[in-house]
Formats: structure tokens, sequence, C-alpha cells
């Protein structure tokens, strides 16, 4: 559920998801997701951060440069908590199967 | 955007060792007894969510303070092999009665037990309404052209 709020809360800003929308054709580095954009160069560094931390982004050195590309793990940070809390529930649900038809034996 | 890519349904699959029938009612008529007791809405603690057996019977949670909070509802009633259920959390655990996600779960009989599947889908809308509620105005570029970034997993 974390993963999740932090995700949505890493979308709830325009320019960072401007920032997303430029890598969505391939990787980049930050000069060039800045182009354009209406604002400075380590602004965007810090919402690339942001994005990063909510694992929607993730990064690669390629010398002096950072190159930023879509984390393809970033929906599954979405649909973490789900995932978790399906298995956890219907593990508890099996053992409740299995409880009480031992109880209905004896 | 012509075609929108979906999220991937949330699966999770658990053998029981009952029969369909038995492993249905333990689901529906007995979610109380296997429910995380973490998983609430409401203010007071959880007594049992509770789920009406029949379609479009209420799915709600039960709380110890005698208080309700709805869950969703049922929209295929089909004892013991099908049961579909309408979602309407938030991810952040919050009903929205506009907000509609399904779980299907399947019983299925398997060697002298059941294998019981479950899927919970449509979740984009769950992005849909997650952005909405922060931002009314939702322009091109906003969640569903981001959804489909995501989506496409393969493509990386």
């Amino acid at each position: 559920m974390a993963n999740a709020e932090r995700v949505f809360a890493a979308l709830n800003d325009p320019t960072r998801r401007a920032v997303l929308e430029r890598l969505r054709d391939g990787p980049r580095p930050v000069g060039e997701i800045a182009r354009g954009l209406p604002v400075t160069r380590p602004a965007v560094s810090q919402h690339l951060k942001v994005l990063k931390e909510a694992g929607l982004v993730d990064d690669r050195s390629e010398g002096t440069r950072r190159i930023y590309h879509i984390d393809p793990k970033g929906l599954g940070a979405m649909r973490a908590w789900l995932d978790q809390f399906w298995n956890s529930a219907l593990t508890a649900f099996a053992a409740e199967v299995e409880r009480s038809s031992k109880k209905e034996d004896k | 955007m012509s075609t929108q890519i979906r999220p991937a349904p949330v699966r999770s699959s658990v053998h029981v060792n009952a029969a369909p029938e038995r492993a249905f009612e333990v689901f529906t008529s007995g979610i109380g007894r296997w429910w995380p007791k973490s998983h609430k809405i409401g203010q007071a603690d959880l007594d049992r969510p509770v789920i009406e057996p029949q379609v479009g019977g209420r799915w709600y949670e039960l709380d110890v303070d005698g208080s309700e909070c709805e869950i969703g509802e049922v929209l295929v009633w089909e004892p013991p092999s099908r049961l579909v259920l309408i979602w309407q959390l938030t991810p952040e655990f919050a009903y929205d009665p506009n907000l509609k996600t399904e779980v299907e779960v399947r019983f299925t009989p398997d060697g002298e037990g059941t294998r019981v599947d479950l899927e919970h889908r449509d979740l984009e809308r769950m992005g849909d309404k997650a952005e909405a509620m922060r931002e009314t105005v939702s322009g091109p570029g906003g969640w569903p052209a981001l959804l489909q970034l995501y989506a496409d997993e393969a493509k990386i």
C-alpha cells in the first residue's frame, strides 16, 4: 500500500507526468528530458528523483551522464499491495478450510 | 490514443483440501473466519466482512461497534464454481461508489480437493479514480496514457 501511495503521489504533478511522457519512446539523459520543459534542469533532476523513489523510472551511468528509463516494475509497485493482499488472504482462506474440515471430522 | 493497454490483473491461486461446495461456502459465508483483520475501512475494529448470498447482494464490512462500511457487491453468484464480486475500494482502502473493479473467484475440482483461482481485474479504473481524486482536471498525458506506459512492460 505504501508503494501504491508513493506511485500516485509521484504522479500528482504535471511536470513529472511530462517527464514520464518523454521517456516513453526510450531512455534519455537529463538534459534531453529537460529540453522544452518550463522548468530548470535541477528541478527536472529533482522530479526524476521522486519518480525513481516511486519505482517508476530507473537510471544508469554512461560516462558522466545519467540515462533515465521507465522502470518496467513501476506497474508492479501499483499492484504490489493487491498482490500481497490476495496472496495472504487466500493462504488464510486455505488454512481456514483445513481447520474447519478437521473440526468436522471429529 | 487508439488502443489502451491495460495493466495485468492480479492473480492468485490456492489448492484447498475440500470439495468445491465447501470451499465456496467457506469463501463466502465463512469470509469472516479468514479475512485479514488488518484490512478494514471503518474507524472501529473489524468484526467480519459479509457477502450477501445472491446477485446484487451487498459486500460490506461489519465493525465491532455495529457500524457497516460498503466494500462492493455480488455480480455473479454461481455456487459452487464461480463468484464475481465488485470491489469498490481505492488503493487507500476507501469506498468509492463510482469505482468498480472485479474480483472473480473460480472453484475447480482438483484431485480430491479444489483449486481456487482469484483474479482482480480492471485495475486501470483504480488508477483513473486515484488520479481523479487528486486532480479534477484531467487532460491528455493524464493517467490513461501513463498507465499505458507502465503496462507496456515487455517493450523495455
